[in-house]
């Protein structure tokens, strides 16, 4: 069963056409990695998964929640969906345990005991425990993106998006980011990730779509990546060596 | 008849000195509150508050404060209403100062990145937790240097007050000056005193934005 169905999905920003109509489905427990050039529809069709835009026409559904329906009910979508930015966006006048417990305390209104407790799981779980009562400014970039991690994994998302998460690191911070990610995969994590990580693509993927100019190029299995059959991600792959 | 400057006449400039600050704290706390709900208003997603608030803006700030001033004083009255020359003093800075405040807030809410608003609308939050438990806590902290850089203002405007009677620190220098007639000496004590209470404020405007530019500057490098 699929917990994230695409259908002829298109979206414009003003008069630059952005996707034009991509389709794609992801089921439950499966990896889905999001690559292609930069500009080829790939963060925005991410980010539409999560409304952060808004589709022109066609499909989407996420956990049975119809995210293309003007009426959609945006927290619910949210409580659903745990997204992680290139940016990390850490709430910087709070501490890393109180960034974590925000969401469960404010919106699920667990007390703060409880929240404490999950807040403290869910930093094991990235490796941070012992910074949580640091700020996010005394944290490494790498640090503070598995922090990130943390605090959407602390709502409980049944699925995880991730949009360049490792972008601005350098390969050592890289590699922790990662291995966070990678765990989170084999506990059976639903994701979708956009990434320029084409090993990591290769090795955590079930599923690898290839954007090119708006559109889905090239779907399949990792091996995609390893014996690709259009010339365009054979291309865009051969940049990777 | 005694025409030189005595400490009776020094305990009289102390007196107005204090009512200045009276008026100036009341002036802060009033146009504070104001000032809130202006911001608010600037940056709601409700587009008849962000006109309404805007256009208060727009009209305070285009319209002198002693005109105000004169409004309320003169003005009320002929409505029926009774009022003192402090509390007409009060509400004219009230108003003169929300627009202010509520303009340079507004610009604070509106500088935390937008990303710290996707960030909490993703985790679910509601609009208003968004905006009270992640963009304010964070707007206060660019807002302090400029609102403490804004009080200086306040306590001078607050001399305006003198023309409808209301006898603080500049209204008594001229009191004082009417019966003695010693102007540089009188006016030179009532600028000390001024300057006395807007000094220590303004000292710590620049403190904060000294301390606030290095804290930026420490984040900047800790991002890069």
């Amino acid at each position: 069963m699929s917990v994230v169905v695409l259908k002829n999905v298109k979206k414009s920003f003003g008069s630059l056409p952005v996707l034009h109509g991509v389709s794609f489905a992801v089921a439950k427990g499966e990896v889905l990695a999001l690559i292609g050039a930069s500009g080829s529809g790939k963060s925005t069709a991410l980010r539409c998964i999560d409304r952060l835009e808004i589709v022109d026409s066609g499909e989407i559904e996420v956990c049975g929640h119809m995210v293309h329906d003007p009426g959609l009910d945006l927290r619910r979508l949210r409580l659903d969906v745990g997204i992680v930015f290139q940016s990390y966006n850490l709430f910087p006048h709070l501490t890393i345990k109180e960034n974590v417990t925000l969401a469960p305390r404010s919106v699920k209104k667990l007390d703060r005991r409880a929240a404490d407790e999950i807040a403290m799981q869910s930093l094991q779980k990235v490796g941070l425990a012992e910074k949580a009562d640091n700020y996010p400014e005394q944290l490494s970039g790498g640090q503070q993106q598995r922090a990130a991690i943390a605090r959407s994994l602390a709502m409980e998302p049944k699925v995880m998006l991730f949009d360049e998460v490792t972008s601005a690191l350098d390969p050592k911070l890289t590699g922790e980011v990662l291995k966070v990610i990678e765990a989170l995969a084999a506990s059976g994590m639903t994701m979708i990730m956009v990434t320029h990580e084409m090993g990591f693509a290769r090795r955590v993927a079930d599923q690898v779509v290839f954007m090119h100019e708006g559109l889905v190029h090239e779907a399949g299995s990792a091996d995609i990546l390893t014996n690709p059959s259009t010339p365009e991600l054979r291309e865009f792959v051969s940049n990777d060596l | 008849m005694n025409t030189a400057i005595n400490s009776g006449h020094l305990v009289f400039l102390l007196n107005g000195a204090m009512w200045t600050l009276v008026l100036s704290l009341l002036a802060f706390a009033g146009g504070g509150l104001g000032g809130f709900v202006v911001a608010l208003g600037r940056t709601s997603p409700i587009k008849v508050l962000r006109i309404l608030s805007s256009a208060y803006v727009q009209l305070i700030q285009g319209t002198p404060l002693l005109v105000i001033l004169f409004l309320t004083f003169f003005g009320l009255p002929t409505l029926g209403f009774s009022i003192t020359p402090l509390f007409a003093a009060a509400l004219s800075l009230t108003i003169y100062v929300s627009a202010y405040l509520g303009e340079i807030w507004r610009g604070c809410i509106e500088s935390v990145p937008k990303a710290q608003w996707e960030a909490a609308e993703c985790l679910a939050l509601s609009r208003v937790q968004r905006m009270f438990k992640v963009i304010l806590p964070q707007a206060v902290r660019i807002a302090t240097p400029p609102t403490v850089g804004f009080s200086v203002q306040i306590i001078k405007n607050t001399s305006l007050a003198s023309v409808v009677g209301f006898v603080e620190l500049a209204r008594a220098g001229q009191l004082i000056n009417n019966s003695i007639f010693e102007p540089f000496a009188i006016y030179m004590i009532v600028a000390l005193l001024y300057f006395c209470l807007c000094f220590p404020v303004s000292a710590l405007s620049k403190r904060l934005e000294r301390t606030g530019a290095a804290r930026l500057r420490t984040l900047k490098a800790a991002s890069a």
